[in-house]
């Protein structure tokens, strides 16, 4: 099934201030339930802690981000995700919870530049305190007219994730906040 | 600019990212009730001007309901709470005292 799955913008790129770029094929697992009970499975298949409140955690070539007082997130590789929510569910089995594969409905991109550049690029279509925002935290958000997610893999390197459905808008709103001459000079 | 702090994920979240839920608290009467409760429960509402409790979704967000107690004449915000609370908590009802003592719950 992966040798066909093809991401939402492929090879997409564009240069201004900072780099925009779409980032290809990323697994992405949703996990829903009691939080408090996931966590020794959880770390037992990615080797990441239980995240804190909006935090992010690694593991073993896996990140787990806490989406929801009920939803975690898991990105892993994108032919992995398939046997990682058959695990799960093998292993949750008779306890309520959701595990899926929501890879192929998300898009990822990747902004890259310098550290205050890049965050006035992003402060400038979202009302989420970027400023306040830093590796190893998710901040849940509108940009623009559409909902994302956005975190710092390190100062100067920024995720977005968004519904494929809205992959092209999401790339072009970014391509025009990255615009030569859009560094508005906020974020020092 | 209405910024509500959402209690699931601590996160002071601007009105765009909210989707409003009406006004909180409202006992439901479903089928078989007397039409002018069920009436009252669909359509009749406080409309306060001044303190007010209401309902928002962090949509943009989270993704949960929470509670709000503001003042909708000024937009000060008393602050936000579970939704799973049958009427405003003590510590929100003591916020909302400490800055309008003349207040008294309805
Ligand atoms: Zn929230």
């Amino acid at each position: 099934m992966s040798e066909q799955a093809v991401s939402a913008l492929p090879g997409a790129e564009a240069t201004g201030v900072v780099t925009v770029r779409e980032m290809g094929l990323q697994g992405m697992v949703s996990l829903r339930g009691d939080l408090a009970a996931l966590g020794t499975v959880v770390m037992r298949l990615t080797g990441a802690e239980m995240p804190a409140v909006r935090a992010m955690t690694k593991g073993r070539g896996i990140q787990v981000a806490w989406m929801s007082p009920d939803e975690l997130l898991i990105l892993c590789d994108h032919g992995a995700a398939d046997t990682l929510v058959a695990d799960l569910t093998q292993a949750f089995e008779g306890q309520h919870h959701l595990a899926l594969n929501l890879s192929d409905a998300r898009a990822m991109f990747g902004l890259s530049g310098n550290a205050s550049t890049l965050r006035d690029v992003l402060a400038k279509v979202t009302p989420a305190d970027i400023s306040a925002l830093h590796p190893g935290e998710m901040r849940r958000t509108r940009i623009q007219q559409v909902a994302g997610a956005i975190w710092f893999e390190t100062e100067t390197e920024a995720r977005v994730i968004c519904f494929r459905s809205v992959a092209q808008y999401m790339f072009d709103l970014f391509t025009v906040s990255a615009k030569d001459g859009g560094a508005v000079g906020f974020n020092r | 600019m209405l910024t509500l702090t959402c209690p699931c994920c601590g996160i002071s979240a601007c009105e765009t990212e909210l989707a409003p839920g009406g006004e909180a608290h409202l006992k439901r009467f479903g089928p078989g009730s007397p039409d002018a409760d069920f009436e009252s429960y669909l359509f009749l509402r406080q409309n306060s001007r001044g303190v007010h409790f209401e309902r928002w979704r962090h949509a943009m967000g989270c993704g949960k309901w929470f509670l709000a107690a503001r003042d909708t004449a000024t937009l000060e915000v008393f602050g936000t709470y579970s939704a799973q609370t049958t009427e405003p908590p003590a510590d929100i009802i003591a916020a909302i005292r400490a800055k309008r003592p003349d207040w008294s719950p309805a």
